[in-house]
């Protein structure tokens, strides 16, 4: 008899996930970040005379296109600001800072940005400040590594850090923007007891009580249905292929080298086919009805499934569960 | 016309950081479709139109809606879309479906685990992806940032932001719901430290976990599925600017269009979507919401955020208040996007057209 689900507390774990958005910048945009590599700033004039810095490519009024990129600053006026005791991962400084915006002079609008400015008691509306430049940049917005006031030191470097981190070189009319972010996901009951099964060198599935399907992995909750599933079922490690595909496309982090199968596997008495691999033979062997088994991985868990030698299960048998 | 359409439904989980739910939200949902299915009479089946609300980046996965699709029931197929905002503006495509004739009873849902993530982090992806979002400049900061300019601008006072806490606070003692609730004077309050100087921790949402569900029908259908429906009397969103630096962060010219456009008028009762203090003072003013309107008694967003749901809820709180009779006319708002970019106003109504 195994566990009830909802005796053990779910899984959880850290996920971090990392991405590059690369973006084209269009016209406005391209002048204004090549403008930050010569540690220019740039703002656009619309129809009715008012520059806008950071620049606009349609004002968001009249909807115009800019009459003119201009020169502004570099150096600007702090209108509005917030202090930031516990700097985020990602965010401009790695010391508490201000966030600002920060009206350029030659502007009527104003940018947001962080302000170097050691404590908050140092911040004020109305505070004069000057970008502090990147050491290399990379053809984004952080060329300016931050604000600093126009009263103290100019900050070291710190700008180089910057560039590294954005870890690329400059390419005209591109911008390469890194996105980390951090979770802690959690798996639902259903998922964690599977997960646990598969541990034990089990696999479990749930039966819907409305429907009588059963569904493996154990889910939680029947899609078909929308009702809580409670009765657990244990099933063996045989199934049969009922459809396939083979993978000839490479990929980064790819493990196994095409070209392989990934197979919808029906495990015998499930409804429900999950997807895996199958391996130990020629991919053009694989044909829906194939018999296999699972291989269990050294770690816990199934490696892949692997064909035996019984005769392919007839087609009425996993019909109704293509 | 707009109110041949009524809300006849609704139900809302606890806001509460629920260490044992999922970001696909089923296990917040299954309770509260069947809460209020069993208090409308009705079954999945009855449901012509389905449509969420939720995000990817909270949920840290790619088309993490449709693993919620698993609470819809959704065999046989059903007719489901989605939004990647609040549910709020589910709901408006789902009055769209009811008012074109496509269907008779429509559901809109919305659902948000917040606490999976660094919540004021995530939501720094909303910014301009060129020349804002690559600096990560967290959403209290921005708030922050529109709240000084208020301070300064002699707009109101970091005891008013306070007062405003300590009154939402008072009211949500009342609401089982709501994530922070209690008796606590704004002087009180205000001996706190700052979290993002001007804003301390009271004049900022809680992070917390949530799903609302909102049913709406058809004139036909509205009476006998509900003894008092309340009745959509106007629906109207409004976006401002994308740039922060360019607008005028003392203005909320998108709310108060929405509730123009909406034709929000005198009501008794709102229900806010002001995750920040001070965007209640900027919201009251911009809706023209005068001393006698009974604002947030649910105590509002400043005691339970649930993301991409808590504004369908103020929609649905304010509906709730029609249908007990409590109120005869009531308001509620949605807010999407950094500093109050974006709102959304729906008009609930005792009387029919």
């Amino acid at each position: 008899m195994s566990q009830p689900l909802a005796e053990s507390a779910p899984l959880r774990a850290p996920l971090e996930i990392e991405f590059d958005y690369t973006r084209s910048l269009g016209p406005v945009l391209s002048q204004f970040m090549a403008a930050l590599a010569e540690r220019r700033i740039l703002g656009a004039r619309g129809a009715d005379g008012r520059v806008h810095a950071p620049p606009f490519e349609y004002d968001p009024m009249t909807a115009e296109p800019a009459r003119e990129l201009t020169d502004v600053g570099p150096e600007g006026t702090v209108i509005s600001w917030s202090w930031m005791p516990d700097p985020l991962a990602g965010q401009p400084l790695a010391e508490p800072f201000a966030w600002a915006l920060i009206r350029l002079d030659g502007a009527d609008t104003a940018m947001l940005h962080a302000v170097d400015a050691g404590s908050a008691a140092a911040m004020r509306t109305g505070l004069r400040v000057r970008p502090r430049w990147a050491a290399r940049p990379a053809g984004g917005i952080r060329d300016i590594a931050c604000f600093e006031p126009c009263d103290g030191p100019a900050g070291a470097a710190a700008g180089a850090a910057t560039a590294q981190d954005i870890g690329t070189e400059r390419t005209p009319g591109m911008t390469i923007t890194p996105v980390r972010l951090r979770y802690l996901h959690t798996a639902s009951p259903g998922e964690s007891a599977y997960l646990r099964g598969l541990a034990a060198g089990r696999l479990l599935g749930q039966r819907c009580g409305v429907c009588g399907q059963v569904y493996v992995p154990t889910r939680g909750t029947c899609p078909a249905d929308g009702v809580t599933m409670t009765e657990e079922v244990e099933l063996p490690e045989s199934g049969t292929v009922t459809t396939f595909c083979i993978v000839n496309v490479g990929y980064p982090g790819q493990r196994v080298t095409p070209p392989y199968v990934a197979a919808a596997v029906l495990l015998d008495g499930a409804d429900i086919a999950f997807q895996h691999l199958v391996l130990g033979c020629d991919a053009s062997e694989v044909r829906m009805g194939l018999r296999v088994r699972a291989v269990w991985g050294e770690a816990g868990g199934i490696s892949h499934f692997t064909p035996t030698s019984e005769p392919d299960a007839l087609y009425e048998t996993y019909a109704r569960s293509l | 016309m707009s109110a041949d359409v009524a809300v006849v439904g609704f139900a809302q989980s606890p806001c509460r950081v629920r260490e044992d739910a999922t970001t696909s939200g089923v296990e917040m949902l299954v309770p509260i479709f069947a809460e209020v299915f069993r208090a409308c009479g009705l079954t999945r089946r009855d449901i012509g139109f389905w449509c969420s609300g939720s995000s990817d980046y909270l949920a840290g996965r790619a088309f993490s809606f449709v693993s919620a699709v698993d609470a819809i029931g959704a065999v046989p197929p059903a007719m489901e879309s989605h939004v990647e905002m609040d549910a709020a503006w589910a709901l408006y495509e789902a009055w769209a479906k009811v008012l074109t004739g496509e269907a008779e009873i429509a559901l809109a849902y919305g659902f948000g685990k917040s606490s999976g993530a660094e919540l004021r982090r995530v939501l720094a992806l909303q910014l301009d992806p060129y020349l804002v979002a690559p600096l990560w400049p967290d959403s209290v900061s921005v708030a922050a940032l529109q709240a000084r300019l208020g301070l300064e601008a002699g707009r109101w006072t970091e005891k008013d932001m306070a007062e405003v806490a300590a009154r939402s606070r008072a009211e949500a003692r009342s609401n089982p719901d709501a994530q922070v609730s209690g008796s606590v004077t704004a002087a009180e309050l205000l001996a706190r430290p700052y979290v993002a100087e001007p804003l301390r921790a009271h004049d900022c949402a809680p992070v917390g976990d949530g799903a609302a569900v909102v049913i709406i029908a058809s004139a036909a259908r509205a009476r006998e599925l509900c003894e008092r429906p309340a009745w959509i009397s106007g629906f109207a969103h409004q976006v401002d600017s994308g740039s922060l630096g360019a607008r005028d962060l003392l203005a909320v010219p998108s709310a108060a269009g929405a509730a123009s456009a909406a034709r929000a008028g005198s009501v008794e009762l709102a229900e806010l979507h002001a995750p920040f203090s001070h965007q209640e003072l900027l919201l009251r003013e911009a809706l023209g919401l005068g001393e006698d309107v009974a604002v947030n008694p649910s105590g509002g967003a400043l005691c339970g955020n649930p993301m991409f749901a808590a504004g369908l809820a103020r929609i649905g709180l304010a509906a709730r208040a029609v249908m007990s009779g409590r109120a005869s006319r009531a308001l509620g708002h949605a807010t999407s996007g950094p500093a109050l970019q974006q709102n959304l106003v729906c008009v609930l109504s005792g009387e029919a057209s």
